[in-house]
């Protein structure tokens, strides 16, 4: 079946790859606007205070300063920051600027000005009052009687509870667990706690907006979400979406930061305010705590089997913060549950969470988005259960996990804030996954080889071998929708026109090999326009893992229409039929023994000069299911007791993404996934100091793994035919970030025969963990 | 506003420039529509702004732009002479190493430094001069690739692959 494909399935170059290698000037920041200004926020030092009096009076003087606003500058309209489709399911607790302040790092005022150093200088000049207010930085002293109150403005909507500082709640059930947990053999009841990591984006959020000519509003952004940040923008600033242009030129990665509209307000403000060009652009400091972090929770996981292995019942209870605004907060949480559970063919499961306000830096939608938090929980005490069942681990995911033709039902009680549809799994490689993986890791033998039995008893370099199984979504099941406009041109190249967000990820490449592959023309035919709100037809954004399912879904269908329309202009050039002809190697010939043909250009020449008919169509798309694509992820550690330094020498990664429309890009979303995950597991957390701030936020102290710090890494791409996917594609960007983290623990208890429950895995927490099992011990001994 | 003068080259062509004594190498390049050299720390920690001084891979964020008086300076935008791809640069597209890109002039500048001196350097070696380096995109293991089948080191291209079942 591939063999007839021409470009999809093939290793292309990148479309914008020759640009990106030769530093040609395609990123937000890469232009220069005559008379363009600094534009500078100001960050609260308070975790949690009111501003009783702010005089700016001081700041607006000085020379070079064209703007500073507060809040008394601005609409008060609230919002939430999330980049989702509308009706969003965020809380609306977020205001341009506010009189309160609640986290390290929240907007007091904002200014623009002739240079950065003036901008700084503008900001030091800014007096601000502030009443301090007790601040709740413990999430499980959130809902505690007393706490402070983080939302208690009136006029924000959609909080769960806001006196309670209660976000989000979710309590789905299906079945009926207790029953399940009274059918079990055994149960199992552990809790995990996971941190707070940042994206490490390494281009930093920044935004340049202007007027332009016609006095409308440009928004040049690194954004995933160019037309939900239109529509945010248009709301809080309170001009109409047509009066709003948002270009979103190349990206230097998103990972979810960029799912969020936010800059963009404040510098659409600022540039309005000012009447000049402003940009707007974080410091790497600024990046880590005041824009967004992957959701924090604490787990408690409870599992129920059968004697044979069997999982019977599971139950997750999840807190979770989202910090000082509620962001992606109940989606975030809801996939730790509707995307984790599920995994297992459990006739009962039930999920519940809160999800609580804390004085901390925002959380937000983050690779992932709340599966790595709920995998690691699930896969570790999976993993324990194996163990104690005398099972293999791998046999044990053999037995249990959801199979072609199974039907996820939890998906159908949780889907995006509120009800969502069933999963039915119509393609599944998970068990290829197992054995490819396995195989690429040599599982059996090191299984016996390394771990406490295996390792020579006198050396302090333990090595051990752990796995997980982990799966995703593609795309929000009856939300995410995109669309696609081809046109054709004289030489019969087409333009190919998609809302859809490249971030880096390479869609601009999937999704031109998509159109070239259903036109039968060559890559170079297909030249693509995305992401740009006056130019391009609406696209939800890259999120969700949605883009080559939904908005390749959406070019597959326009590419068939404007074929469609070349078959017609061909078969009048040819005086044929239709049905008669075939679009390939750029051009449409006959069908048959006779073959008659005409070129590409020779058609667009005939339709555009002879028949006066451009061809050109547009086509929407979306799916009322998510097929998961699914990993299996394997480890290797070695942990040396002597410093408690964990090193994975190896690290294997088989995904069933459906089709891979280009392999070689694939694995590349699966390489900086697991390395990624790699960080989540073993080194990356933001941590903030009694008074909420950041104590790390720079690239020395928070450490994400280099090119030195690297494991071997083996990925292994387990293609099925997706029915829903465009030529079989489901996705590959989300899934493989969540297994490192289980795989990683899981080997570091076959190595040295402790559980870690609490990440980062760091060193001096496998010191501590040797040397109470020590001491336990040696009390046993006694 | 107190200036100073600097006369050096960039890519090859004398670059006459008036810069406050304090302006970073990475600030006037940038100023002067080098784009190539990317802003993505400032404290010398991730590499993106990395430039090749007198052939030396330098953190133009860390460099006063005084100090660059009478050096050559090479930077991303230099490297396709003609119109024609560096191998490196042909590499890291055959490879797929270049992801959103944003990190991708700094790693092929560090590898080009490496290249000019040692034609033919062990992966350890590559790995050495990509870790002045941050990706959060590739997991390093496809620019690694890309360097030494640059170097002749791992030989061919890889041939185009068929999607495998």
């Amino acid at each position: 079946m591939n063999s007839q494909r021409n470009v999809v399935g093939k290793n292309v170059w990148k479309v914008d790859g020759v640009k990106l290698v030769t530093g040609g000037p395609s990123f937000t920041d890469d232009i220069h606007l005559p008379g363009m200004l600094y534009g500078k926020i100001l960050p609260s030092p308070y975790a949690h205070a009111r501003i009783k009096r702010i005089d700016t009076r001081k700041a607006k003087a000085l020379a070079g300063v064209h703007a500073v606003l507060t809040y008394k500058d601005v609409p008060r309209v609230p919002h939430t920051t999330a980049g989702q489709a509308w009706p969003e399911p965020s809380p609306y607790d977020t205001y341009l600027l506010d009189s309160k302040v609640r986290f390290v790092g929240d907007r007091v005022a904002a200014v623009a000005a002739e240079s950065r150093a003036i901008a700084e200088k503008a900001l030091r000049l800014i007096e601000v009052e502030y009443e301090v207010l007790p601040a709740v930085l413990d999430m499980e002293q959130a809902m505690a009687p007393g706490a402070a109150v983080i939302h208690d403005e009136p006029d924000s909507k959609g909080i769960h509870d806001a006196a309670r500082n209660i976000a989000g709640y979710i309590l789905r059930e299906i079945g009926n667990v207790e029953e399940g947990f009274r059918e079990s053999d055994r149960i199992y009841e552990r809790e995990y706690r996971t941190q707070r990591q940042q994206h490490c984006i390494l281009e930093p959020h920044v935004t340049i907006s202007w007027l332009d000519a016609d006095g409308r509003l440009v928004i040049r952004s690194s954004t995933q979400v160019p037309y939900h940040s239109r529509r945010q923008v248009a709301m809080i600033l309170q001009i109409p979406v047509s009066r709003i242009h948002v270009i979103k030129p190349r990206i230097g990665g998103g990972f979810g930061g960029k799912q969020e509209m936010l800059l963009e307000d404040i510098c659409g403000a600022l540039a309005l305010a000012a009447r000049r060009p402003v940009k707007i652009e974080y410091t790497r400091q600024e990046e880590f705590y005041m824009a967004r972090t992957r959701h924090p929770q604490i787990l408690k996981m409870k599992i129920g089997v059968k004697r044979d292995g069997t999982i019977v019942a599971s139950q997750l209870t999840v807190l979770a913060t989202t910090g000082a605004y509620g962001s992606h907060s109940t989606t975030v949480q809801g996939n730790t549950g509707s995307k984790v559970l599920p995994l297992y063919r459990a006739p009962h499961m039930r999920f519940e969470c809160h999800v609580v306000y804390t004085n901390a830096p925002v959380a937000g939608a983050f690779r992932g988005y709340g599966c790595p938090q709920g995998f690691f929980a699930q896969e570790t005490l999976v993993d324990e259960i194996a163990y104690d069942l005398g099972m293999d681990p791998v046999e044990f995911h053999r037995q249990n996990v959801i199979r072609l033709g199974d039907m996820d039902l939890l998906s159908a009680q949780l889907g995006e804030g509120k009800e969502g549809l069933p999963r039915h799994i119509r393609s599944c490689g998970l068990p290829e996954c197992l054995d490819r993986g396995a195989a690429a890791i040599d599982w059996a033998r090191k299984r016996k080889a390394s771990g406490p039995e295996g390792t020579p008893p006198a050396s302090h370099l333990k090595r051990g071998v752990g796995m997980a199984c982990t799966m995703q979504g593609s795309g929000i099941a009856g939300i995410d929708w995109a669309s696609a406009f081809l046109k054709m041109n004289e030489d019969g190249s087409f333009f190919l026109q998609v809302g859809a967000s490249d971030v880096g990820g390479g869609a601009d490449t999937v999704l031109a090999q998509i159109a070239a592959e259903t036109l039968g023309v060559s890559l170079d035919k297909i030249v693509i326009t995305s992401g740009d709100t006056d130019t391009t037809p609406f696209d939800v954004g890259a999120y969700a893992s949605s883009t080559t399912i939904i908005s390749g879904g959406a070019v597959k269908k326009a590419a068939e229409k404007v074929r469609e329309q070349v078959l017609r202009m061909a078969a009048r050039m040819l005086d044929t039929s239709p049905d008669k002809l075939a679009c390939g190697d750029n051009q449409v010939s006959t069908i048959g023994e006779s073959t008659r043909s005409v070129t590409m250009t020779q058609i667009a020449l005939h339709s555009m000069y002879k028949e006066k008919t451009q061809i050109m169509d547009g086509a929407s798309h979306f799916n009322t299911d998510s097929p998961p694509p699914f990993c299996a992820t394997f480890a290797e550690v070695e942990v040396d007791t002597q410093t408690g330094r964990i090193r994975v020498p190896h690290l294997v990664t088989a995904v069933d993404p459906g089709t891979a429309i280009n392999p070689m890009q694939a694995e590349g979303q699966v390489e900086g996934a697991v390395t990624q995950g790699l960080g989540y597991a073993l080194t990356e957390e933001l941590v903030l100091d009694d008074a909420g701030r950041p104590v790390n936020p720079n690239f020395l102290d928070y450490k994400i793994f280099g090119a030195k710090d690297m494991p071997k890494l083996t990925t292994i791409l387990v293609q099925t035919d997706e029915p829903l996917g465009p030529y079989g594609a489901k996705s590959i960007s989300e899934v493989p970030i969540n297994g490192p983290a289980p795989a990683i623990a899981n080997a570091i208890f076959h190595a040295i025969g402790v559980r870690f429950r609490k990440l980062p895995i760091r060193p001096e927490d496998v010191l501590r963990a040797l040397r109470e099992k020590e001491t336990a011990t040696d009390d046993q001994c006694l | 506003m107190k200036t100073m003068e600097v006369r050096l080259n960039v890519n090859g062509e004398p670059k006459h420039w008036i810069i406050a004594p304090g302006d970073l190498l990475l600030d006037v390049l940038r100023r002067e529509g080098y784009f190539g050299v990317k802003r993505g720390c400032e404290s010398g920690e991730c590499g993106a702004c990395t430039v090749l001084v007198d052939g030396k891979p330098i953190n133009s964020c860390l460099m006063f732009a005084a100090k660059a008086e009478g050096a050559d300076v090479l930077t991303i935008e230099g490297l396709a002479r003609g119109g024609v791809l560096h191998p490196i640069q042909e590499a890291f597209l055959d490879h797929g190493a270049a992801q959103c890109g944003f990190c991708t002039p700094g790693m092929i500048l560090n590898a080009k430094a490496l290249l000019d001196r040692k034609p033919n350097p062990t992966e350890e070696e590559v790995r050495e001069v990509l870790a002045g380096t941050l990706c959060r995109c590739t997991g390093y293991r496809k620019p690694v690739e890309a360097v030494l089948a640059a170097a002749g080191r791992a030989g061919r291209k890889p041939a185009p692959r068929e999607a495998t079942r």
